[in-house]
């Protein structure tokens, strides 16, 4: 599903992004440009370093001093939208509110009478299969059940574009490929556009429609991959031949990239020990 | 997927801490009373706490223990609201204006080592020979701890949940009121309980030095009249005043954040 600018939800145009450092500006991201179509699925990959976690935040409006435009239905942002709703790679629960209250977080900010906040929370809690843990601190869960709960807070927000950034990182193979289908079948039930930042090309597959590959530093549009799968998907695409095919498309653009990375930073470590 | 943590039903496990505490203590005292009655340890130093329990009871009989024990946790209780209310609101406003933190945190943190207690004659010449002199040096004394733990609880708080409160565009007090201040809730807690501490000493300590109000004056009255059981039976109430004070900040924590 490849997206046309003009019938686009979200438009990425000409971002770049610099930081000062002591050695002088360093540039994260250097002129990305791309679109999203509504209820699309699209993946952004590239090696550690290329960037991914500097256009979340652009993307999400939590850094603003970016060169280019960022657009959500046509109007240029320059802050949090209501209309993204972010999922965080770290742990991002409150642990003082109960998952209900967690969840009904951004439905207490519209004023929403308890009652049926109550209710509309309830509904995201089943739907990333945690009925019946309502009551529950996040204390009390596993690091997996505790994403859901960050998953279903954000989705309480009906927003038109769900960001997220690795929200899978921090847990065990088995547990992500899981929920890995789990968001599948959300984002297939909502039809929710979709925008998911990863390092992980299995991951990147199994759910995108697209995939956005970035080089390393500065991070660029180094190429975007249609993944023409069938749909509904599932881990279960894991063994098919055509999934294969995929991945191993995805990692040779990778490759080159990471052994930059990969090089770059030992080059660094040794300018350091040189220093030191 | 880590193991969910389960929360014990039973009431033997439940209880296990304040048993375990309560036997530690026991023991503890058992030891000091083999170990007076052994002559290991001078009993006209520390009397073997067989005495300092019959000294309980005479005291109690005998000192107005419960008036005493009133006023002495009343002051403390005085100066306890002002610190949580007034230390609070100080921290969070350094915390809220970088110039000023940069400022005054110094400042405050050479204020917590500041020997507050003995500026007591200036108080008495601003409050009089009152139990006002007494909450008001308590009050001086305990304020830095509470300031310096409200300032960092507010500054460590978890950059991410910021983030989340920004991501829904929350305003600068829904900010504060909804993320900040409940994250920063238990070191803020911290800094009450640290003040409360803080407090109590410096309140027995001037009622001691003026010979005025509750148990501190108890205290000087039996140490003056060489009475160790009575005088170690007295600072037994003052323990019972923190444990009080201790209990009642724990069931508010509780209340206010149910689990971390």
């Amino acid at each position: 599903m490849a997206a046309a600018s003009d019938s686009a939800i979200l438009t990425v145009d000409g971002v770049t992004v610099r930081f000062p450092t002591p050695e002088g500006a360093i540039t994260a991201v250097e002129d990305v440009s791309f679109a999203v179509a509504p209820g699309e699925f699209l993946s952004i990959i590239g090696p550690s370093g290329c960037g991914k976690s500097t256009l979340f935040n652009v993307i999400g409006g939590l850094l603003t001093t970016h060169q280019g435009t960022v657009r959500v239905a046509g109007e240029i942002i320059s802050g949090p939208h209501q209309s993204i709703g972010m999922v965080f790679q770290e742990e991002s629960t409150f642990p003082w509110r109960t998952v209900g209250d967690n969840v009904a977080f951004p439905l207490e900010l519209v004023g929403m009478p308890k009652r049926k906040r109550i209710e509309r929370a309830r509904r995201f809690i089943a739907m990333v299969g945690l009925a019946g843990f309502e009551n529950r601190y996040p204390g009390e869960l596993s690091g997996g059940m505790r994403q859901r709960v960050s998953l279903a807070r954000t989705l309480a927000s009906e927003p038109k574009i769900l960001l997220m950034d690795e929200p899978f990182a921090a847990l065990d193979e088995q547990t992500r490929l899981l929920l890995g289908d789990k968001v599948l079948q959300i984002q297939q039930q909502l039809q929710q556009t979709t925008l998911l930042i990863t390092h992980n090309i299995t991951e990147a597959v199994q759910m995108s429609d697209r995939i956005l590959v970035m080089t390393y530093r500065p991070g660029r549009v180094k190429r975007i991959v249609d993944i023409d799968l069938p749909r509904p998907r599932d881990s279960e695409i894991l063994g098919s031949e055509a999934f294969g095919r995929y991945v191993a498309q995805i990692w040779n653009d990778l490759r080159e990239e990471a052994s930059r990375g990969m090089k770059d930073e030992e080059s660094h470590a040794r300018d350091h020990e040189a220093s030191a | 997927m880590s193991k969910p943590v389960v929360r014990h039903r039973f009431p033997l496990v439940r209880l296990g801490p304040t048993a375990t505490g309560i036997v530690t203590v026991g023991l503890g005292l058992a030891a000091a009373e083999i170990t007076i009655r052994a002559d290991w340890i001078n009993r006209f130093i520390v009397p073997p706490p067989s005495e300092v329990a019959v000294g309980i009871a005479r005291i109690v009989l005998e000192e107005h223990i419960g008036r005493r024990f009133l006023l002495t946790a009343g002051e403390c209780l005085v100066a306890g609201l002002m610190i949580a209310v007034l230390g609070v609101a100080a921290g969070v406003l350094i915390h809220r204006f970088r110039l000023l933190r940069r400022a005054t945190e110094t400042w405050v943190a050479a204020w917590a080592a500041a020997p507050v207690v003995l500026a007591y004659p200036l108080f008495m010449v601003i409050f009089g020979r009152n139990a006002w002199t007494i909450i008001m040096i308590g009050f001086v004394a305990a304020l830095p701890p509470v300031i310096l733990k409200t300032i960092e609880g507010l500054s460590t708080t978890r950059k991410v949940l910021v983030d989340v409160g920004r991501s829904f565009n929350l305003t600068g007090a829904q900010q504060f009121r909804k993320i900040l201040f409940p994250a920063a809730l238990p070191t803020i807690f911290v800094g009450v309980r640290l003040g409360l501490i803080f407090a109590l000493i410096n309140i027995v300590g001037v009622e001691f030095l003026i010979n005025s109000g509750g148990l501190g004056q108890l205290i000087n009255d039996l140490a003056e009249r060489y009475d160790l059981a009575g005088t170690y039976a007295a600072i037994f109430f003052v323990v019972l005043v923190s444990v009080a004070f201790f209990v009642i900040l724990e069931r508010i924590e509780r209340w206010l954040r149910p689990i971390d």
